[in-house]
């Protein structure tokens, strides 16, 4: 079971306008479930949303710059797990 | 200490508002804490723009700032003198937020211009709170079991569950202990850094351990039985007769707990290390010499 929060009262909380939900869920930048044509954000997606309007109304960054920028996080994760895992190995053949 | 906000947003005193809003955008892409994730430096440095632009661009706190920033200690005087003026304006800045906490606001603009009290365009939006990073050193005995441990994170305890199998680097998310939200916003996370020591006796490699044994020479030749020592306790184990030096062997499921599979462990491997016998006697080089020659 997962919280829905429904958009209308996200954007009402944020100052957005729905079409921008919208546009963000055409987009692929996150998910919305309808119920009876009403659009709900799930809870888990609530950090990624609230990072998404910041970079766009904040720091001005347009959708286009704002899907690159995930993609890049995403592999800036990826890499950093992987030299954790990396230096993980070392600290072992450096112990033997 | 004074603090130059000129110097941190790049302009000169003379700068315009037009050019303190262009240096604070330009900063703010470059440091915002959504965009450096995991990485303090930046967010120290975004937390001082947002201080500099917050001084710069409201025209009160930049006259004030202008007039006593270096001899701040006295800038209780200007605000005596000034009172007649009434109430200061306002901020017309944009502040960001990612670093929307009061008490990220240095000890010099508290002591010029008082705690934060919110401005910009933004100020009655409900902010998530600031996420938390802290981390935790453990031994290789703390990360083979379960067990709860009591943190001290800004000042308030938590008791958490530390589940076994838990990895050198990985961390885990407290969700709602971290910073309070802004305007009942919801709280940040509490994002918990684990950092393992290694054995002096075990390597650690995902879900097996590596160890090595000792074995004298004789059981090495002959086989025999040796006591050796795991994780969690003694085995008992069946040496080969004519074991060579460095071979090696696994024992199912006595590696490391897997991390949240209760019951699961990863397998032990066991490198043997043959010791050639010291101190001989003079019967016993006798018979290591007659060995020799049956040899040949």
């Amino acid at each position: 079971m997962e919280n829905l929060i429904p958009a209308n009262v996200f954007c009402a909380n944020h100052n957005i306008e729905i079409s921008f939900i919208s546009s963000l869920q055409e987009t692929g930048l996150i998910n919305i479930t309808y119920i009876e044509e009403a659009g709900y954000i799930p809870e888990s997606q609530l950090q990624q949303l609230e990072k998404i309007v910041r970079l766009y109304y904040e720091l001005d960054i347009n959708l286009e710059g704002i899907e690159t920028i995930t993609h890049l996080l995403q592999r800036v994760n990826l890499l950093q797990e992987e030299i954790t895992v990396l230096k993980n190995r070392l600290r072992l053949y450096e112990a033997i | 200490m004074f603090i130059d906000y000129y110097k941190i947003l790049g302009l000169s005193k003379s700068a315009t508002q037009q050019d303190i809003k262009n240096a604070y955008r330009k900063l703010a892409r470059k440091y915002h804490p959504d965009l450096n994730p995991n990485d303090k430096d930046a967010k120290t440095n975004f937390q001082q723009i947002n201080e500099a632009n917050e001084v710069l661009s409201d025209p009160e706190k930049r006259k004030k700032y202008d007039q006593y920033g270096k001899d701040w200690q006295h800038a209780e005087e200007f605000e005596k003198a000034g009172q007649h003026r009434g109430q200061s304006a306002s901020s017309d800045g944009q502040r960001f937020s990612g670093a929307q906490n009061d008490r990220e606001f240095s000890d010099f603009f508290e002591s010029m211009f008082g705690s934060f009290e919110g401005a910009g365009r933004r100020s009655q939006i409900k902010y998530r709170g600031e996420d938390y990073h802290a981390e935790l050193h453990l031994n290789l005995l703390d990360a083979y079991e379960t067990h709860k441990q009591t943190l001290t994170v800004n000042g308030k305890k938590i008791r958490i569950s530390i589940p076994a199998g838990i990895e050198n680097g990985q961390t885990i998310k407290i969700p709602g202990h971290g910073g309070q939200g802004i305007n009942g916003g919801p709280n940040g996370d509490l994002y918990i850094a684990f950092s393992i020591a290694n054995h002096p006796k075990f390597k650690r490699l995902g879900n097996n351990l590596y160890t090595t044994a000792d074995l004298d020479l004789y059981t090495a030749v002959l086989g025999g039985d040796i006591t050796l020592d795991t994780l969690n306790g003694k085995v008992k184990l069946k040496v080969e007769p004519e074991t060579q030096n460095g071979s090696k062997i696994k024992l199912k499921n006595k590696g490391f707990p897997v991390y949240k599979n209760k019951g699961q462990f990863g397998d032990l491997y066991i490198t043997y290390e043959i010791k050639i016998p010291t101190n001989l006697t003079k019967k016993q080089k006798e018979l290591f010499s007659e060995l020799s020659k049956s040899q040949s």
